[in-house]
C-alpha cells in the first residue's frame, strides 16, 4: 500500500501541483516570491509594535516578541492549510470530473504548499531569534516532532473539511468561525500564565494546537512557558492532545475515503 | 486471469441523485434544517444494466445521442465515477483522462502547461524534457510556447493537449469527442496517430459524434440510448442502427407533433422511404445502385403549388446532394396533389461514396422560402462498397494525351 501511495506517478503529480500553486500565487506581483518572506516580516513588525511596545501583554515572559511571532506563525500555518485544503477539492473540480487521479493528492499538495510557507516563516523567526539572542534549549530536536504533530492534526482536519465542503458549502463559514474562536482559545497573543484558573489552563492545553505550540515554545524560545507535562503532573491526560490528533486523523481520512468516490458527481 | 480482454463491463448501472430544490434563501435553509436537514433528491438512472467486453487491441466506439449516457459510461470506465451496481474490470494501464487539455491552466505558459499535463500522465520533468521538442513540433507551436495559455486559440490548445496526450504510455486510451478537433490538416495527423496506436495493438475507446471517424477506426461499437444498451456489434451496423433510431424518432415525432417542426403545416411529410429499383424498401445498397426516395404527404389545407426538396446528408451533417422539384422544373399542381399522396424522386444515377446517409425532406410554398413542413433525418440508409476518396464517386475516363 505504501508503495502505491509513494509511487513515482503520485510523487511527480504532487510536486507539479505544488509548483503550479507557487507559480500562480505571486503571479502578476512585482516582487514575486519575495512576498512569501516579506509578508510575514511586515505582519511581525505590526504585531511587535502593537503587542510588545504598546500593550505589553507579555511582560515577564523573556523574548516575548519571538514567543509571540512563533505562535502567530504556527497558528497561521494551521489556518492557511485547513482553509486552503477545504476549498481544494471543489476548486480543482475540473480535474476531479475529468481525470482519474487519487483525490487525496489534491489535499496533500495544498497542504504541502502551506508547509513550505511555514518553513519560509520559520526562516524569518530564526532571523529574529538570532537578532534577539534567543538560545533554544537542548531539547530543540523535539521541534520537528511537534511541527509534525501540528501538520498531522491539520491534515486530518483538512481531509474532513475538503470532503464535507463538496456536499455542504456551509462548512467554510462554520470553519471560519471555529478558527476565530480557536485563535482566542489558544494562548497565541497572551501567555498562558495570564489565565489564573488552573482548571482552565488544563482545559486549554487539551487542544492539540495549544499543547504543540506551548511545547514548541518551551524547547525553542524560553523555558518560562507553561507546558502540559508541568501542569498535568505526568497524569495520563497529558496525552489527550495526541489522542485527539490521532482520532481526528483517522476520522478525517476515513470520511474522505468514503466520500471521494462521489466527488466527481457531487461537485 | 484471462488476458484476452482489456475492459469488462458487467451489469453496470449508474444512478445519480440530483437535488430537487436548490436552497438559496436563508429561510429555506432554516426550514429545511428543522425538517431534519435531509435534502430531497430526484433519482436519475443514467445507465441501466450495461454489459460488454472490449478485447485487447480493439478500437471500440460508444455511440448514442446527447444525454444517452455515453459520457457517463466513459467516466465509469475511467474510474472517475463509481458504478451504482455492477462491476467494471480493467486489464492493463488506463489513461487517466477522458478529455483533452484537462488540467491546463490558462495563467501558465504553454511550456509550463506541458510539464503540468505531463505530470498528470505520470511523467517527471526529466522525462518530459526529453519529449518536449517532439511535443512542440507535433503541435506546431514553436513560437508560442512561452506565451500564456489564455492567449492561445482553442485550436492551438487542443493541438498542444493532443500532442501531450498521445505520449501516454498506457495500454488503454479513453477518448471523448476528439475526432472532431482541429483543422483538416491536423485531423489527418491525428488519424495517423490513431493508425499507429492501432498497429501497436493498444486498445482505444472512443466516444464521438463524428460517425465517419468512428466508422473508419472502430472495430466494434456499442449503442446506448436513454441509458439502455441497445446493441453491440460491428461498427457499421451499430451506426446504421443509431441512424435508424434517430430517423425513427424523428418520424415518430413527425407523426405525433408536427407543430414542433418548422413550417406552417399546410402540407405534412408523413413518411419517407428509400427503396431499390424494384420498389422494395431498403436501408442499404451497393455503390452506384439506383434508388428511390418516396415522400408520403398529408394535405391539411389545399395549396396552389408545392415544391418538394430532398436532401441526402452524410454522417457529418453535410448535404451531399439536394435536388428539388422547382429547380428540376417539375411542377406539382393542386390537381396532381389531390389525386395522390406520394412524391417520388428516383435517383437513376447514384454518385454517393460508401457511408451512412440520412434523408431530409422539405415541402415549400411556391416561392420556396417558407416551408409547409421540414423534416430532418427522416430516414437513413447505407452505401456499401470499397471506400473511395471524396464525398461522391464518379469515374472519369482515364487516358494519357
Amino acid at each position: 500500500m505504501f508503495k502505491r501511495i509513494f509511487s513515482k506517478q503520485n510523487r511527480v503529480l504532487v510536486a507539479e501541483l505544488v509548483r503550479t500553486d507557487f507559480k500562480l500565487r505571486y503571479q502578476g506581483s512585482v516582487l514575486g516570491y519575495a512576498w512569501s518572506l516579506l509578508r510575514p516580516l511586515l505582519i511581525f513588525v505590526i504585531l511587535y509594535i502593537v503587542f510588545v511596545k504598546f500593550l505589553k501583554v507579555g511582560a515577564g515572559t523573556p523574548h516575548y516578541a519571538q514567543y509571540l511571532l512563533f505562535g502567530i506563525v504556527l497558528w497561521n500555518f494551521f489556518t492557511e492549510m485547513t482553509m486552503q485544503s477545504l476549498g481544494s477539492i471543489v476548486g480543482r473540480g475540473d480535474l476531479i470530473r475529468k481525470i482519474r487521479i487519487p483525490r487525496w493528492i489534491i489535499v496533500i499538495s495544498s497542504s504541502l504548499s502551506a508547509l513550505i510557507n511555514l518553513f519560509l516563516n520559520l526562516i524569518i523567526i530564526t532571523l529574529f531569534m538570532i537578532i534577539g539572542h534567543v538560545e533554544p534549549s537542548s531539547k530543540v530536536y523535539l521541534l520537528p516532532l511537534l511541527l509534525g504533530e501540528v501538520y498531522l492534526f491539520a491534515l486530518g482536519v483538512s481531509f474532513f473539511l475538503s470532503a464535507a465542503f463538496v456536499k455542504y458549502r456551509d462548512v467554510s463559514y462554520i470553519w471560519e468561525v471555529i478558527l476565530q474562536a480557536g485563535f482566542y482559545l489558544t494562548p497565541i497573543l497572551y501567555p498562558l500564565s495570564r489565565i489564573t484558573n488552573v482548571t482552565f489552563q488544563k482545559l486549554m492545553l487539551m487542544n492539540p494546537m495549544a499543547q504543540a505550540l506551548q511545547d514548541a515554545r518551551y524547547v525553542l524560545i524560553t523555558k518560562k512557558t507553561i507546558i502540559p507535562s508541568h501542569i498535568f503532573n505526568g497524569g495520563w491526560y497529558e496525552y489527550i492532545p495526541l489522542f485527539i490528533v490521532v482520532i481526528v486523523l483517522i476520522i478525517g481520512v476515513s470520511y474522505f475515503r468514503k466520500e471521494s468516490k462521489f466527488f466527481a458527481e457531487n461537485i | 486471469m484471462d488476458d484476452g480482454f482489456a475492459i469488462k463491463v458487467d451489469h453496470v448501472s449508474k444512478t445519480f441523485r440530483l437535488p430537487l430544490e436548490k436552497q438559496t434563501s436563508l429561510k429555506g435553509v432554516l426550514i429545511n434544517f428543522f425538517r431534519g436537514g435531509k435534502r430531497r433528491y430526484m433519482k436519475q438512472k443514467a445507465l441501466n444494466n450495461v454489459s460488454f467486453e472490449i478485447k485487447k487491441g480493439e478500437f471500440f466506439g460508444i455511440v448514442g445521442r446527447n444525454g444517452s449516457g455515453k459520457s457517463t459510461m466513459l467516466k465509469l470506465l475511467a474510474g472517475i465515477y463509481s458504478p451504482s451496481e455492477g462491476v467494471i474490470k480493467i486489464n492493463g494501464k488506463l489513461t487517466p483522462f477522458i478529455e483533452l487539455g484537462v488540467g491546463f491552466n490558462p495563467e501558465l505558459t504553454g511550456r509550463e502547461n506541458v510539464f503540468l499535463n505531463g505530470a498528470l500522465l505520470g511523467f517527471n520533468r526529466k522525462e518530459m524534457q526529453a519529449m518536449y521538442d517532439d511535443i512542440v513540433s507535433f503541435a506546431e507551436l514553436h513560437k508560442f510556447m512561452d506565451q500564456k495559455l489564455k492567449n492561445y486559440s482553442s485550436g492551438m490548445q487542443v493541438r498542444l493537449a493532443f500532442s501531450i496526450a498521445i505520449r501516454a504510455k498506457s495500454d488503454i486510451l479513453l477518448i471523448d469527442e476528439v475526432l472532431a478537433v482541429g483543422d483538416v490538416a491536423f485531423q489527418e495527423k491525428c488519424f495517423d496517430v490513431f493508425r499507429t496506436i492501432k498497429s501497436e495493438g493498444r486498445t482505444v475507446v472512443f466516444v464521438s459524434h463524428d460517425l465517419n471517424g468512428l466508422q473508419e477506426f472502430c472495430d466494434r461499437a456499442v449503442l446506448i440510448d436513454y441509458g439502455d444498451q441497445i446493441n453491440i456489434g460491428n461498427t457499421e451496423n451499430i451506426i446504421m442502427e443509431y441512424e435508424t433510431r434517430m430517423a425513427k424518432d424523428n418520424s415518430n415525432a413527425a407523426a405525433a407533433q408536427y407543430g414542433d417542426r418548422p413550417g406552417s403545416g399546410k402540407y405534412i411529410v408523413e413518411k419517407v422511404d428509400v427503396s431499390d429499383a424494384t420498389g422494395k424498401p431498403i436501408n442499404s445498397m451497393k455503390v452506384g445502385d439506383e434508388f428511390t426516395v418516396s415522400v408520403q404527404y398529408k394535405r391539411n389545407e389545399p395549396v396552389e403549388e408545392l415544391i418538394c426538396g430532398v436532401s441526402i446528408v452524410d454522417a457529418n451533417g453535410i448535404s451531399i446532394i439536394g435536388p428539388n422539384t422547382k429547380e428540376a422544373g417539375f411542377k406539382l399542381t393542386r390537381k396532381d396533389l389531390e389525386a395522390s399522396n406520394k412524391i417520388v424522386a428516383k435517383f437513376n444515377n447514384n454518385p454517393l461514396s460508401p457511408g451512412i446517409y440520412t434523408v431530409t425532406v422539405g415541402l415549400f410554398s411556391e416561392n420556396g422560402t417558407s416551408p409547409y413542413d421540414y423534416l430532418t433525418s427522416a430516414t437513413s440508409f447505407k452505401i456499401i462498397g470499397k471506400a473511395r476518396h471524396g464525398k461522391v464517386t464518379t469515374e472519369p475516363n482515364w487516358s494519357i494525351s
